[in-house]
């Protein structure tokens, strides 16, 4: 019996090192055509390049396709346009993550999470005044959404599952249809009603307005998470001669807890962005309270509104400011959802 | 494990022009496959038989060049046919693909079309003509056995069919762009008895034009449908081949033990 | 001989004290979320009911929106063009969102490799998490001397087409530059939605179209994309819903102008509810109803085109 020599594993449908150079060539030779078309008609800017690097590129395939079959010339072809047009779709975000970074970086200083604009004019350099204000503000706003939307979206997703009343289709559906109210028309029905009625912008009819918005994707999302728990774990409780609220409380809820927080934390990152409700329930300020119902209160997506508005220089800085801080946060909250997201236990 | 190579063809069998030496295969770091060194015949059925998990599957899927689809896969050895090595440097894999081709264990028709259209789906992918669409279509699905039952609702969907039609109209759409090989990984394991039995028939039928290499896990269907055999079995390590040989004989007489433990039924 | 049927017994489920509490409690949160839900979609229903027997349809067609304090003087409101605008921001938004979306999907899913393609799936899911106003001040900031200069090109070289002349030569703050703004913003949803559609494509299948001697196109053009379709619509869908309800990105970019018109690279237009957020703050309790109104009208027009996402994405997720 003779030993068998186990031979190297390769890859030969990988590509080589001839491919990868010819790879670099034809980009090298895409990169200085294109230099000279740009140099000669004087295309400006990103997209100037953009388009001569991708016609470059087309008039490349289509020198370099004579040596192809129609169906591989098709294959390239087609490759180019979707990668192209990936590219582009890409962009935008790269570009958006780029300028807020690098032009909001200018101004976040220390004073900018410390002071608010009582005493600062927006004009003013950036080492003066800050953002603090607004993002009390917003805590205080969507703090007290959450503490009203929580329990409620919580009780609707264990009706719709547990429960499975009467009212079980209506629920559910006006639910679902509210989920895309848009943002101006919630903000507007708070206004008509609480704010004229109590005369004037507050924290409070802020954070109704912001609840409105989130109610139905905390219930939603808490509905989808409760559904995900199996009834074999439902059944084996009750088999155990436990009652159903002793069932839902000490079994299916601890069960999807971090399910529920997602759900919560989902809720906050999508309504602390929100602009227009807020410009018609909670107005704006130079100044933090913590009296909700006492006038008009701040918030950093109204901040970088407002200094948009006003257009000048030190005030679109403060505004990228504030939008970098705002991205911050949400995409902090974003990450925590996804890690809390995966740690149910099934 | 000893280094075992069959050679299946005879003086008085030809070659079919496919062959593999030393082939090894690899998923990651795990050593599926070990060298296999197998000749095949010419217009007939070789059927690859043993336990599931001895690397039939992927055995096949190293003859048409499909095996490198799964990431970090690897391979060693050559693969031949008519002598050029498919894994060479200038080989363009699709052209391979047009002269073995393969048909699946779940039977797959493109469900977004019609039956006619799924026959000549393979020409159309691989932008080949077709001078003459209909006669090309009854061809294909006289041989794989479904024309008569089809040939009034070309035009139907192709999920319409039940599950030994949709297999057999895959079998059609595989003939289609004229392979010299068809490979057919345990083709009828999804199916009842009865589309089973046709399906045998219609690879019987097969055989006389192209050469079949069938993988199957049942051992009946291996003595019903194949006149030669591949034995493969693992240890825990990779899979090796351990005989090849004529039908009957391995069945009857075979060489090695093992071999004769698998048909018998004592495992497996 | 004769079998008799058995009679059937009623079961009766008698819940416990605990029970009839704790069901009580969640009924009652379940029907406060119904009651304040629904007492917005009755309140929008009930003004929008009160303009438009007032209004008749003149409302959604007519052109004129001016409030008016004096007496005898009668308010005219129509929202015509504003709601024009917001349909036609919003489908200059899907036009270029779309084929975006499909081929950044198919690039994510079957082109990008190991490192590339989680960088890209990384980057998509952040920018589905951008705020909206952070689009507007990108939009504004940034994308107007894109936009103005590709704007300015369709103007001059294809400005015979009734859609693309323009009167004056000020592209920046047009419907075209909105909608590239919203197009944006609606392509990380719908790419996110195509690209979870195209990877439940049966592998099977694209083996097939391999084995069968195939491209990588070949195989996307025969199973991919015809097996994501009602996907990518639903997708799209949501992505229009997202659109029209959009305020604060076209607040921004736009200037509002009460006229109908076709013309996107023009520096017009407006849609429904940025003029929400442009009048809300002087208006008489007269415009105010009236404004309710539109929104209630933006609020059907959003929650229809919901309503058929959800159910072409939910027959997809079936199937």
């Amino acid at each position: 019996m003779s030993d068998v020599t186990i031979p190297q594993p390769t890859r030969p449908w990988q590509r080589k090192r001839q491919d990868v150079v010819r790879s670099a060539v034809s980009i090298g030779a895409v990169g200085v055509l294109s230099l000279v078309i740009v140099l000669f008609t004087g295309f400006a800017g990103v997209d100037g390049w953009a388009v001569t690097v991708f016609l470059v590129s087309v008039l490349l395939i289509i020198v370099r396709g004579r040596k192809m079959s129609v169906k591989e010339r098709g294959n390239a072809k087609v490759q180019l346009f979707i990668t192209a047009a990936a590219l582009l779709a890409f962009a935008p975000w790269i570009s958006i993550f780029g300028s807020v970074l690098v032009k909001g970086i200018v101004g976040l200083k220390l004073n900018f999470v410390t002071s608010d604009m009582r005493t600062t004019v927006p004009d003013d350099e950036l080492n003066l005044g800050g953002a603090l204000h607004a993002m009390l503000g917003s805590l205080l706003m969507v703090v007290m959404a959450t503490a009203i939307t929580l329990p409620l979206g919580i009780l609707s997703g264990v009706y719709l599952t547990e429960i499975k009343g009467r009212f079980t289709f209506l629920v559910r559906f006006v639910i679902q249809s509210m989920s895309g109210v848009p943002s101006i028309v919630a903000g507007l029905f708070v206004f008509t009603t609480y704010v004229s009625a109590t005369h004037g912008p507050t924290a409070f009819g802020g954070s109704l307005a912001l609840g409105i918005l989130m109610l139905p994707t905390v219930a939603r999302t808490s509905e989808e998470v409760l559904k995900l728990v199996p009834d074999d774990l439902r059944s084996a409780s009750l088999a155990l001669g436990a009652r159903q609220w002793r069932t839902t409380l000490m079994v299916v809820l601890p069960t999807v807890r971090s399910g529920l927080i997602t759900a919560a934390i989902l809720g906050v990152a999508r309504v602390i962005g929100e602009t227009a409700p807020l410009l018609l329930t909670a107005g704006s300020n130079t100044a933090f309270w913590f009296n909700p119902l006492k006038g008009p209160i701040a918030s950093l997506p109204i901040y970088v509104f407002g200094m948009l508005q006003i257009g000048t220089e030190y005030a679109v800085n403060r505004a990228w400011t504030g939008a970098l801080v705002l991205m911050l946060t949400v995409f902090a909250l974003f990450f925590t959802a996804r890690k809390l997201g995966g740690k149910d236990k099934r | 494990m000893s280094n075992t190579s069959a050679v299946l063809d005879t003086p008085e069998q030809a070659f079919a022009g496919l062959e593999t030496r030393d082939a090894h295969a690899w998923f990651g770091k795990h050593h599926a496959l070990s060298s296999v060194s197998l000749r095949f015949p010419a217009k007939s059925v070789t059927g690859l038989i043993g336990p599931s998990g001895c690397g039939k599957s992927t055995y096949l899927r190293l003859l048409n060049r499909m095996h490198e689809f799964i990431p970090n896969s690897a391979m060693a050895g050559e693969v031949l046919l008519h002598g050029v090595d498919i894994y060479g440097e200038s080989v363009d894999p699709a052209a391979i693909r047009l002269k073995i081709g393969m048909v699946f264990q779940k039977p797959n028709p493109f469900p977004a079309m019609t039956i006619r259209e799924n026959v000549i789906s393979g020409l159309k992918l691989a932008h080949i003509k077709i001078d003459n669409e209909d006669d090309l279509v009854e061809k294909c699905l006289n041989r794989a056995g479904l024309w008569k039952e089809v040939k009034d609702r070309l035009d139907a969907s192709g999920g319409s069919l039940s599950g030994g039609q949709q297999q057999r109209l895959c079998i059609a759409r595989s003939l289609a762009v004229e392979p010299e090989v068809l490979l057919m990984d345990e083709p009828c394991s999804a199916l009842d008895p009865g589309s089973t039995l046709r399906i045998e028939e219609t690879i019987k039928e097969l055989a006389e034009k192209i050469t079949v290499v069938i993988v199957t896990h049942n051992m009946q269907q291996a003595s019903r449908v194949s006149d030669y055999c591949a034995f493969f079995l693992s240890d825990g390590g990779p899979g090796v081949l351990v005989e090849a040989d004529q039908t009957r004989k391995m069945f009857t007489n075979p060489t090695d033990t093992r071999t004769a433990d698998y048909v018998q039924g004592k495992f497996g | 001989m004769n079998i008799v049927a058995p009679i059937k017994r009623e079961m009766h489920v008698v819940h416990s004290r605990g029970d009839k509490v704790f069901r009580g409690i969640v009924t009652a949160g379940a029907l406060t979320s119904l009651v304040i839900l629904g007492l917005i979609g009755s309140f929008l229903f009930a003004r929008g009911a009160q303009v438009f027997s007032q209004y008749g349809l003149k409302f959604i067609t007519g052109t004129n929106w001016s409030s008016s304090m004096e007496e005898g003087i009668p308010s005219e409101f129509g929202m015509g063009p504003m709601l024009v605008g917001t349909i036609v921001v919003s489908l200059i938004a899907l036009l270029f969102a779309v084929p975006m979306s499909i081929a950044g999907a198919l690039y994510i899913e079957f082109y990008a490799t190991g490192r590339v393609r989680k960088i890209m799936s990384g980057l998509l899911d952040l920018a589905a998490a951008i705020p909206s106003l952070i689009f507007g001040l990108w939009g504004i900031q940034i994308f107007t001397n894109f936009g103005q200069r590709w704007a300015s090109f369709l103007g001059n070289r294809l400005g015979f087409v009734p859609i693309f002349n323009t009167i004056s030569d000020n592209y920046g703050r047009s419907p075209f530059v909105a909608g590239c703004v919203l197009a944006a913003m609606v392509v990380p949803i719908t790419t996110s939605v195509a690209r979870e559609v195209y990877s439940r494509t049966p592998r099977e299948l694209i083996d097939t179209c391999y084995a069968l001697g195939g491209s990588k196109w070949g195989a996307i053009k025969t199973v991919v994309l015809p097996f994501g379709k009602s996907g990518v619509v639903g997708g799209a869908m949501l992505g229009l819903g997202r659109a029209l309800g959009e305020t604060v990105a076209v607040y921004l970019v736009l200037n509002l102008n009460f006229r109908y018109t076709f013309r996107i690279l023009e520096s017009e237009g407006g849609n429904v509810a940025s003029l929400i957020a442009t009048r809300f703050g002087e208006s008489s309790s007269e415009e105010l109803t009236a404004l309710v109104a539109a929104g209630f009208v933006l609020f059907l027009l959003t929650l229809s085109v919901n309503m058929v996402a959800s159910a072409i994405v939910a027959k997809t997720t079936r199937s």
